[in-house]
């Protein structure tokens, strides 16, 4: 098993033939995902040649769900039509959206997460502003390199791309179930929670990373959900010590307002769940090496 | 972005929500121009985006052109909490019976907005809410449904406003959610909302927050962009599409990915605690691609700052291979040669991931007097830190 997205995951590509959408549907098909067409109105009904897989052109999320039988959107359009993407996804009801668009606009998140909700929740979004999931060895939905490492115990759940590429590097050799990048936007669909419920419930999943950075308190709400819900090893990581009160550190959301948001702040509450919380990424990394040696 | 109380003032009157009449000054002339024209007593308050400025002697009222004149003089120029004033605005003046406090602003944990009303305002709503907390209300919106006049009253009575300033209240809360909707704001904050003693209501501050993510629907924003106030790197940085924050250090960071470059800022900052206490110069993302060009601006901007003793490149090769990222490297030195501007900073390369090796060989390879490479992000940022407080 792995959460969210794994070898029944059949994928769509929302943008596939942008530019971005197009090299990374590429890169997904080489990863093993089970691509199984694209949207976009404009060029319904033709098809598009991707190293040698012809990809079917959908007019819409729903008649490609229909002919293709898809479950998954990885959401690639410009953030000027993002929210119509998402919400066209929605309303077709497929079970889980990746948005790996950056700088889409706080409203625009807001509306279609508000729109999913009246809607039943049928919809699991991640993102926006995302690397996406990956779940090494039976799916890879977003921007995440495939080829860093392969299935094994770990689940991780972060706010940044690269720190999550860097982790899986440094644990390359025990391997992980499903990494999820939520996203570093102030409004994202998938929380840090809903991940670690989900690897809580997940079988393969043994041991967890969480990483997170400065602001809005999703860490200290995780931390409290730790406390009560999670009986797996958690390991934790903080980004932005040093960053200043006020400045956007290159993620919309990650800014201390007055004294709220601090790294401080999240690393205390983690600790206090009882959470193992690296100064470094690789400190972080040594830490979990100790936890899956003991288990 | 935040907004001067000026141009949040503007915007509220643009959007129907009555405020004092007045305008903006950035000399003294300009002023007393303005408060001959409001004719009357005015109040002549510094434009800064922080807090406190009447403690330090930025809000002085005028009862007289010379007056207003003499207040423009003193208040321009400033230095409030390190800012210094380079704009006063001024208002006619409003006699006030009571004050209130009124805001939408985005609840990014419930993902949706909040309305935050009280009838105890003028002062710190934080501190309102520690003293008084019976004193604020705070009521979820519906993204979907708005504020609608229904939805107003709801709030006039849950915040126990005056019964009778329904009206006027609910006027302006339903055009105040109007601005908030339609500028894309993700703060509008009226503090003092006040009552005067003929029983109308006014906004007497404004404070305003945009989402630079939706300037694309907002080319009118573009006139709120202070410029001036801007530090010339970032200003640079921003020019050319980089993510760059300006920060007191003296080890300039060029990384991939803003979670790894806030990442860097910590470790170099742990590792300079071990060589006379250096710090990062600056945070600097060239995102996921790092190609020699990008790499090439933003080695630019951070070698122009003068603070900057070393450099510490720190990249996570993931999509982009790490043999491609080492020659980005090499490309970006030589196209800075070419440009006639010669590197004498140390830097220290660490790069990791796919074909790590290959790059570190390239690296190796090219021999290059200034590049020391290091494997690991911790060790690099030591080695970046020593190089930092060698220099200095």
């Amino acid at each position: 098993m792995a959460i969210f997205l794994d070898e029944n995951s059949k994928v769509i590509v929302q943008g596939m033939t942008g530019s971005e959408g197009m090299k990374h549907t590429r890169r997904m098909l080489k990863a093993g995902t089970e691509i199984v067409g694209g949207v976009n109105p404009r060029k319904a009904g033709t098809k598009v040649d991707v190293d040698g897989v012809s990809l079917p052109v959908f007019a819409s999320v729903q008649e490609a769900m229909a002919e293709t039988g898809a479950n998954t959107s990885v959401v690639f359009v410009p953030p000027a039509f993002s929210k119509a993407a998402v919400i066209e996804a929605i309303d077709a009801e497929i079970g889980l959206v990746i948005v790996i668009t950056e700088g889409i606009p706080v409203h625009d998140s807001v509306a279609f997460w508000n729109h999913a909700e009246a809607k039943g929740g049928k919809t699991r979004i991640v993102g926006p502003n995302c690397p996406g999931i990956a779940s090494p060895g039976k799916s890879n939905a977003g921007i995440t390199p495939a080829d860093i490492t392969g299935a094994g115990p770990i689940g991780l759940v972060s706010k940044s791309g690269t720190l999550t590429y860097q982790l899986m590097y440094e644990l390359r050799d025990i391997g992980f179930s499903t990494s999820v990048g939520i996203g570093g936007d102030p409004v994202i669909g998938t929380t840090h929670i809903d991940c670690l419920k989900a690897f809580e419930a997940d079988p393969e999943t043994k041991a967890i990373v969480m990483i997170g950075e400065i602001g809005g308190d999703a860490e200290e709400r995780a931390a409290e959900f730790i406390k009560d819900h999670v009986t797996k090893p958690v390991v934790g990581y903080i980004a932005g010590f040093t960053a200043p009160e006020g400045k956007t550190m290159g993620h919309a959301g990650a800014i201390i307002s007055g004294s709220a948001g601090t790294a401080e702040s999240k690393k205390e509450a983690l600790e206090a769940a009882g959470v193992k919380v690296g100064k470094t990424p690789s400190e972080t990394a040594r830490l979990m090496r100790e936890v899956i040696e003991n288990l | 972005m935040d907004l001067y109380e000026y141009q949040g003032r503007a915007l509220f009157a643009r959007h129907g929500v009555p405020v004092l009449d007045g305008g903006v000054a950035t000399t003294p002339q300009e002023a007393v121009e303005l408060a001959e024209r409001l004719g009357e007593r005015v109040v002549v308050k510094a434009q800064v985006k922080v807090g406190g400025r009447g403690k330090a002697g930025g809000v002085k009222l005028a009862d007289t052109v010379d007056e207003a004149n003499t207040h423009a003089q003193n208040i321009l120029g400033m230095d409030i909490k390190g800012h210094t004033v380079e704009k006063v605005m001024l208002t006619v003046t409003a006699d006030i019976d009571e004050e209130y406090y009124f805001s939408y602003l985005l609840d990014r944990a419930n993902r949706t907005f909040l309305c935050i009303a009280s009838t105890a305002g003028g002062m710190e709503i934080e501190e309102v809410a520690h003293t008084a907390p019976e004193k604020v209300v705070k009521l979820p919106i519906d993204a979907g449904v708005g504020v609608t006049p229904e939805i107003a009253g709801g709030i006039v009575d849950k915040a126990g406003f005056p019964e009778d300033l329904r009206d006027q209240l609910v006027d302006i809360f339903v055009k105040l959610w109007g601005a908030f909707v339609a500028e894309d704001a993700t703060l509008v904050e009226v503090n003092p909302l006040v009552r005067t003693p003929e029983g109308k209501v006014l906004a007497l501050d404004a404070k305003v927050t945009l989402d630079e993510n939706a300037d694309f629907r907002h080319p009118e924003h573009a006139e709120f962009e202070d410029k001036g106030a801007v530090d010339p790197l970032e200003q640079r940085a921003k020019d050319s599409g980089l993510n760059y924050v300006k920060l007191d250090g003296s080890v300039g960071i060029i990384g991939n990915g803003a979670g790894l470059v806030m990442s860097t800022l910590d470790v170099v900052s742990y590792a300079g605690e071990a060589h006379g206490g250096v710090k990062p110069a600056n945070f600097l993302d060239i995102g996921g691609g790092a190609s020699a060009a990008v790499m090439a601006n933003g080695l630019e901007v951070v070698l122009s700052d003068p603070q900057v003793k070393s450099v510490f490149v720190n990249i996570f090769g993931g999509i982009t291979a790490c043999d491609e990222v080492a020659r980005g490297i090499l490309g970006a030195l030589q196209t800075l040669a070419d440009r006639g501007e010669t590197v004498t900073k140390p830097l220290v390369a660490r790069i990791d991931g796919n074909n790590a090796e290959e790059g570190r060989q390239i690296l190796a390879d090219a021999n290059h007097p200034l590049i020391t490479v290091v494997e690991t992000m911790d060790a690099a940022a030591d080695k970046a830190a020593e190089l930092a407080n060698k220099e200095a």
